[in-house]
C-alpha cells in the first residue's frame, strides 16, 4: 500500500502545524513575529519541489497510506492542475498575512500566529486530500482557528460575527459528511480518484449533489447563504480577512470542481440552471449592495459575493472557457481581494476608521498607497492588462458560448463592479482630506507585501499562458469525463437501477 | 461448572482492591491510612492488568459469564475510567475526611458491578450485575456534605432507578415466559417480531428500559441533569460516564437480537432520534455546566443507538468505540470542571470566562473536549460519530443518520459556548476560588486531551479491537493477530 517518494505535500501540511507548537516557547511579541515570518518563508522554500509539476492531468506528488483499514480510510494526498494553484496561493498568502498584521495585532500575538499557521495547514490539507474523509477532516479543522481569529482579534461586533460564521459553515458541512458517507456506502470507497471512475444513479446523484452543494454554497458564499460573509469580513482582523478572501472562499468553489462535477455529473447538469441563476443573482446582488456601502471593508466584502458569483457561474457553464475562467477568477480574487483587504488594514491603522469619508484625499498625501489601490481596483473589475480581465473575459466568452441570454445578465454585473470600485477609488484619491495630511505613506514592510500581489496582477494579466498550461490538461480531462459520464447516466433507460448495484456485485465477485 | 481462574484475573485483582477499601472503611475513625496515597497506583495497576488480559476468553458459571473480546474491551475502558475518576476525586473538596475510604469503596463496588456486566451474557446475571453497579451509586450521590441538592439528587436517582429496575424485572419475566430461556446466545435464534412473539417483544422493550435508564436515553433521562447538578463535580464525573459503559455493553450484546426492520429496532431508532433532539434542544438553554453536560449526555445516548440499530458487527463495533470516546471526552470535561471549581461549587458558563489566561492548559484541554463532544475533526468524537453514521447508512435508517447529522449542527452552539467563554471572554474580578492550576491538574487535563486528539487521528488500533469485538458477538471467528495489537 505504500507509495512514498519525498513526501512534499505532507511536509507542506505538517510543517506549519509543528512549527506553530514552537510558538509556545517564545515570549516577546516581536520574536513571535519574526519566528512566524521565518516559518512562512521556509514554507515557501519547502514548496519549491512543487515546481516539478508535470503538465498533464494526473494527480501528482501522490502519497498513500492506510489509515483505518477496516473502514477503508486512507491518508491519500495528491495535486492536479486545479489544486496546485490553490496550494501555491495558500502558501504565498501566509507571509503576506504575517506582514500585514505586524503592527495591527497588539494582543495575544502567540495565539494569533498559532491560528494563522494552524489554518494554513488545514487549508493546504483541503486542497491536497484525495480521500473524502481526510478532506472533511481538514475542511472542518480550519473552522476553529478562523473562529478564533474573528472572535478574539476582531472588531466590536466580533462575537456575533464569529458565531454566525461558525454556525453557518458547520451546519452546511454536516450535510457534506452525510454525502461522504453515502458515497462510501454506494461506491465502496472513500478514494476520490476511484469514485471519479464510477457512475452513480441519478437518484443518488440528485441527493448527494444537494447535500454537497449546500456545504459548498455556504462556503463560497452564494446568495442567499452569504450573510455570514460581510459580518465575518468586517469584524475580522486584516490577516483574517485576507485568508478568508484569498483561500477560504476558494474551498467552496474548489469543492464544486473536485466533487460535484466529477462525482455527480448528471445532477450537476440537472441543477446547472439553478446554480447559474443563483450565480447571476449573487453577481448582481453583491454588486448592487457594494455600490451602496460607506464602509470600505464592507464594500470589498460584498464585492466578493459578486466575484465569487462569476466563479460559480463559470463552473456551471461546463465549457472549457467557463471553467478556465472560473479557475483564473479563483486565483485572481485571492490575489486582488487579499491585497485590497491588506490595504484597508493599512489605512485603518492610520485613520482608525473604515468609513470612506474618513479616508479621503489619499492621492495627494499617500500616492504610493493610492497607486497600489488603483491597480488593485482596476484588477478587481477586470481592466484589460490586469489579471481580473483574463478571468472575467473567459467567463464572459463561456457564458455567451452557452447562451447569449446568460451573457446578457453578466454585462450589468461587470458594470456594477466598475461602478462601485470607481466610486470608492475616486473618493479615496481625490476626496476632500479629513486628517490624511498627517499620515505617512507606505513603509518598507507595506511596500513588500503590496508589491508581491501587484507583480502577480500584471504577470497573470499580461502573460497568462504559463498558467493556462498548468490548468488546461486538468480542465480538459474534467470536462471530457463530465460529458461522457453525464451521457452515460442520462442514456441509461432506468437511472434508478443503479450503477451502485453493479459495483456491489463486482465487489462481491472480488471477495 | 466450568471455571478458569486466569480468565478472571482482572476482576479478581479489582475485587482485591475493593476489599482492601472495605477493610479500610471499616477501620476506626482515628485510623486514617492515606487512601489517596495508594489507591491511584492500585487503580492504575488494575488498568494495566486488564489491558494485559485483552486476549483472555472463556465461558464459565454455566455459561452465564463470558470473557470475550467485547467484555475485555469494555473492562479496559471501565478500569481506565475508574483510574481517572479516582485521580479526579482525590482532590474532591466537598467530601468529609472521614468518608473518603467509604466513598472510594462504593465507587469500586459499582465499577466491579460494571466489569461483571461487561461479561454477563444471560439476562438474570445482567440484572444482578446491574444491581451491584447501581446500589453503590444510590449511596454515593448524596455524599456531598451539607448540600440539600445532593440529597435531592440521591432521592431522584433511587426513585427513578427503582422504577426502571422494576420495569426491567417485569420485562424479564415476559421474556422467560415466552422464549423459555434467558441466555442471549439462545435468544438470538428466537423470533423477535411483534407478529410472532408479541409478549417477548414487550418484555424485551421493558428490559431494555432498565438499560436506557442507566444510559439516560429519552424518556428515561429525567434523573440525569438533576443528579449531575446535585452531585459533587467529582461524583458527577463517575455517574456521567461509568454506568453508561455498563449499559452500552449490555445493549451491544442485546443488539444481536435486533435486525433492521423489526418493531423493536424501530422503537430503538425512534427513541434514539428523540433523545438526540430533546437532549440537544434542552442543552441549548442551560447555563449551569453540569446540567448542560447532563442534557448533552441524553443526546449522546441517542447517538449510540445509531450504531445499535444497524444490525451489523460494524455497527456494534462503532457503538462500542463511541462509548469509549464518550467516556474519555466526558472525563476530560469533568476533569476541567472539577479543577476550575476548586472549591467544589457548581460552575456556570460565565465562570469559565478568561480561563485561557488563568489556566492555559486547562483551557486548551477544554477546547479539545468540547470539540470532541461536537464531533469536530481531528478528535475521537469525530471518528466515533463518523463510524456510527457509516455503519448505519443504507441499513434502513438513513433518516436516523440525517437526524444525527442535523443534531450535531444544533449541538455546536452550546459546546462552542464552553470554548467561547474560555477563550474569547475576559473574566470579571470575582471572589470565587481561582482554578487549580497546579502540575497535577494540568498534567491530567493534558494527558486526556492528548488521548482525545491522538485517538482521533490514529483510531485504527482501538477501532479494530472494537469491530472485532462486534464480530465475536455474531459468532464470527477473529484471530488475535488481527485483533488490532
Amino acid at each position: 500500500m505504500l507509495d512514498f517518494g519525498y513526501p512534499v505535500l505532507t511536509i507542506l501540511i505538517a510543517f506549519p502545524l509543528i512549527a506553530a507548537c514552537g510558538l509556545f516557547f517564545l515570549r516577546a511579541p516581536q520574536v513571535v513575529r519574526y519566528y512566524t515570518m521565518a516559518v512562512s518563508l521556509i514554507e515557501c522554500l519547502l514548496a519549491v519541489p512543487l515546481m516539478g509539476f508535470k503538465l498533464n492531468a494526473d494527480f501528482q506528488f501522490v502519497e498513500k497510506l492506510d489509515w483505518v483499514h477496516q473502514w477503508g480510510l486512507q491518508y491519500y494526498l495528491g495535486v492536479d492542475g486545479i489544486s496546485i494553484l490553490m496550494v501555491l496561493l495558500t502558501i504565498a498568502v501566509l507571509p503576506l498575512c504575517v506582514m500585514c498584521s505586524w503592527t495591527y495585532i497588539g494582543k495575544r500575538e502567540k495565539e494569533f500566529h498559532f491560528c494563522l499557521l494552524f489554518m494554513t495547514s488545514s487549508v493546504l490539507g483541503v486542497f491536497c486530500a484525495l480521500d473524502l474523509v481526510l478532506f472533511y477532516v481538514f475542511w472542518e479543522a480550519m473552522l476553529i482557528p478562523m473562529y478564533l481569529l474573528i472572535a478574539v482579534w476582531g472588531g466590536d461586533d466580533r462575537k456575533y460575527a464569529s458565531l454566525k460564521f461558525f454556525l453557518y459553515t458547520l451546519a452546511g458541512s454536516t450535510l457534506l459528511l452525510a454525502a461522504i458517507v453515502a458515497f462510501r456506502v454506494t461506491g465502496g470507497t472513500f478514494s476520490i480518484p476511484d469514485l471519479m471512475q464510477m457512475n452513480f444513479s441519478f437518484r443518488f446523484q440528485f441527493w448527494a449533489f444537494l447535500a454537497m452543494a449546500l456545504a459548498f454554497a455556504i462556503k463560497v458564499p452564494m446568495f442567499p447563504f452569504h450573510t455570514w460573509l460581510p459580518a465575518a469580513h468586517v469584524q475580522a482582523p486584516s490577516a483574517g480577512s485576507v485568508i478568508l478572501a484569498a483561500v477560504l472562499l476558494k474551498m467552496g468553489t474548489y469543492g464544486f470542481l473536485r466533487f460535484c462535477l466529477p462525482l455527480t455529473p448528471a445532477a450537476s447538469e440537472y441543477f446547472a440552471p439553478m446554480m447559474i441563476a443563483i450565480s447571476i443573482v449573487s453577481i448582481l446582488y453583491g454588486g448592487a449592495i457594494a455600490l451602496g456601502q460607506s464602509d470600505i471593508k464592507k464594500l470589498v466584502a460584498y464585492s466578493s459575493v459578486g466575484h465569487m458569483g462569476f466563479v460559480t457561474l463559470g463552473i456551471f457553464l461546463f465549457n472549457q472557457r467557463g471553467v478556465e475562467g472560473a479557475l483564473f477568477q479563483m486565483l485572481n480574487h485571492g490575489i486582488v481581494t487579499g491585497a485590497l483587504f491588506m490595504m484597508i488594514g493599512a489605512v485603518y491603522e492610520r485613520s482608525h476608521s473604515r468609513e470612506i469619508s474618513k479616508n479621503m484625499g489619499l492621492g495627494k498625501y499617500l500616492p504610493a498607497f493610492m497607486f497600489f489601490w488603483g491597480l488593485m481596483a482596476l484588477a478587481s473589475f477586470g481592466f484589460p492588462g490586469t489579471n481580473g480581465f483574463v478571468g472575467e473575459i473567459l467567463v464572459f466568452i463561456g457564458a455567451f458560448q452557452d447562451s447569449p441570454f446568460i451573457g446578457m445578465f453578466l454585462v450589468p454585473g461587470a458594470l456594477l463592479g466598475a461602478a462601485y470600485m470607481f466610486r470608492v477609488s475616486l473618493k479615496m484619491a481625490w476626496g476632500k482630506p479629513s486628517t490624511a495630511k498627517a499620515w505617512r505613506d507606505l513603509n518598507a514592510r507595506e511596500w513588500i507585501y503590496l508589491t508581491i500581489p501587484a507583480v502577480f496582477v500584471l504577470w497573470i494579466g499580461l502573460a497568462p499562458t504559463g498558467f493556462f498550461k498548468v490548468i488546461d490538461p486538468s480542465v480538459n480531462k474534467l470536462l471530457n469525463d463530465f460529458d461522457q459520464r453525464k451521457v452515460a447516466a442520462v442514456e441509461a433507460e432506468q437511472p434508478m437501477q443503479t450503477a451502485a448495484a453493479d459495483i456491489h456485485s463486482l465487489l462481491a465477485e472480488k471477495e | 461448572m466450568n471455571f478458569n481462574i486466569t480468565a478472571l484475573v482482572p476482576e479478581l485483582f479489582f475485587l482485591c482492591m475493593v476489599l482492601a477499601l472495605l477493610v479500610q472503611s471499616l477501620g476506626s475513625r482515628e485510623w486514617k491510612p492515606p487512601v489517596e496515597k495508594w489507591l491511584p497506583f492500585g487503580a492504575c495497576a488494575a488498568f494495566f492488568v486488564t489491558i494485559t488480559g485483552f486476549h483472555l476468553h472463556g465461558a464459565m458459571f454455566w455459561d452465564v459469564y463470558k470473557v470475550d473480546l467485547m467484555s475485555q474491551f469494555f473492562k479496559i475502558v471501565i478500569t481506565f475510567g475508574f483510574y481517572v475518576v479516582v485521580l479526579n476525586a482525590s482532590r474532591q473538596p466537598t467530601l468529609a475526611e472521614g468518608k473518603r475510604a467509604d466513598y472510594y469503596m462504593l465507587l469500586g463496588f459499582s465499577t466491579l458491578g460494571l466489569m461483571m456486566l461487561a461479561s454477563s451474557v444471560e439476562l438474570i446475571t445482567i440484572y444482578l450485575a446491574l444491581e451491584l453497579a447501581s446500589y453503590s451509586m444510590y449511596a454515593v450521590i448524596p455524599l456531598r456534605a451539607k448540600d440539600k441538592g445532593a440529597a435531592e439528587a440521591g432521592i431522584k436517582y433511587i426513585m427513578f432507578g427503582a422504577v426502571a429496575t422494576a420495569l426491567a424485572l417485569y420485562g424479564l419475566s415476559y421474556i422467560m415466559a415466552t422464549q423459555h430461556t434467558t441466555y442471549i446466545a439462545e435468544l438470538m435464534n428466537k423470533p423477535w417480531s411483534f407478529a410472532d412473539q408479541p409478549m417477548a417483544v414487550v418484555g424485551l422493550s421493558l428490559f431494555l428500559g432498565g438499560m436506557f435508564f442507566k444510559l439516560a436515553l429519552f424518556p428515561f433521562h429525567f434523573w440525569c441533569p438533576d443528579v449531575y447538578q446535585g452531585a459533587s463535580n467529582e461524583t458527577a464525573a463517575f455517574v456521567a460516564t461509568m454506568p453508561k459503559m455498563g449499559a452500552i455493553v449490555v445493549l451491544c450484546r442485546l443488539a444481536v437480537l435486533l435486525k433492521p426492520g423489526l418493531e423493536i429496532t424501530t422503537i430503538l431508532a425512534v427513541l434514539g432520534a428523540l433523545s438526540m433532539t430533546f437532549g440537544n434542544l434542552s442543552a441549548l438553554a442551560q447555563t449551569d455546566i453540569k446540567r448542560l453536560l447532563g442534557f448533552s449526555s441524553v443526546a449522546h445516548a441517542g447517538y449510540i443507538m445509531v450504531g445499535l440499530v444497524s444490525g451489523t458487527p460494524e455497527g456494534i463495533g462503532a457503538a462500542a468505540f463511541y462509548g469509549m470516546a464518550y467516556l474519555v471526552m466526558n472525563l476530560l470535561v469533568f476533569w476541567i470542571v472539577s479543577r476550575v471549581a476548586s472549591d467544589g461549587r457548581n460552575l456556570k458558563l460565565s465562570d469559565l470566562n478568561g480561563l485561557y489566561k488563568k489556566a492555559p492548559v486547562l483551557a486548551f484541554s477544554l477546547a479539545a473536549g468540547a470539540f470532541a463532544l461536537v464531533g469536530l475533526p481531528p478528535t475521537m468524537g469525530f471518528m466515533g460519530k463518523f463510524f456510527l453514521i457509516t455503519s448505519a447508512w443504507d441499513h434502513g435508517y438513513n433518516w436516523l443518520v440525517i437526524t444525527l447529522v442535523v443534531n450535531s449542527a444544533i449541538a455546536i452552539y452550546y459546546y462552542l459556548s464552553l470554548f467561547r467563554h474560555a477563550f474569547t471572554e475576559e473574566s470579571a474580578p470575582s471572589h470565587a476560588a481561582p482554578p487549580d492550576n497546579g502540575w497535577f491538574a494540568s498534567a491530567g487535563a493534558g494527558m486526556l486531551a492528548a488521548a482525545v486528539l491522538v485517538i482521533g487521528m490514529v483510531p485504527a488500533p482501538l477501532f479494530n479491537f472494537a469491530i472485532n469485538a462486534g464480530k465475536t458477538l455474531y459468532g464470527i471467528t477473529v484471530t488475535f493477530a488481527g485483533g488490532g495489537h
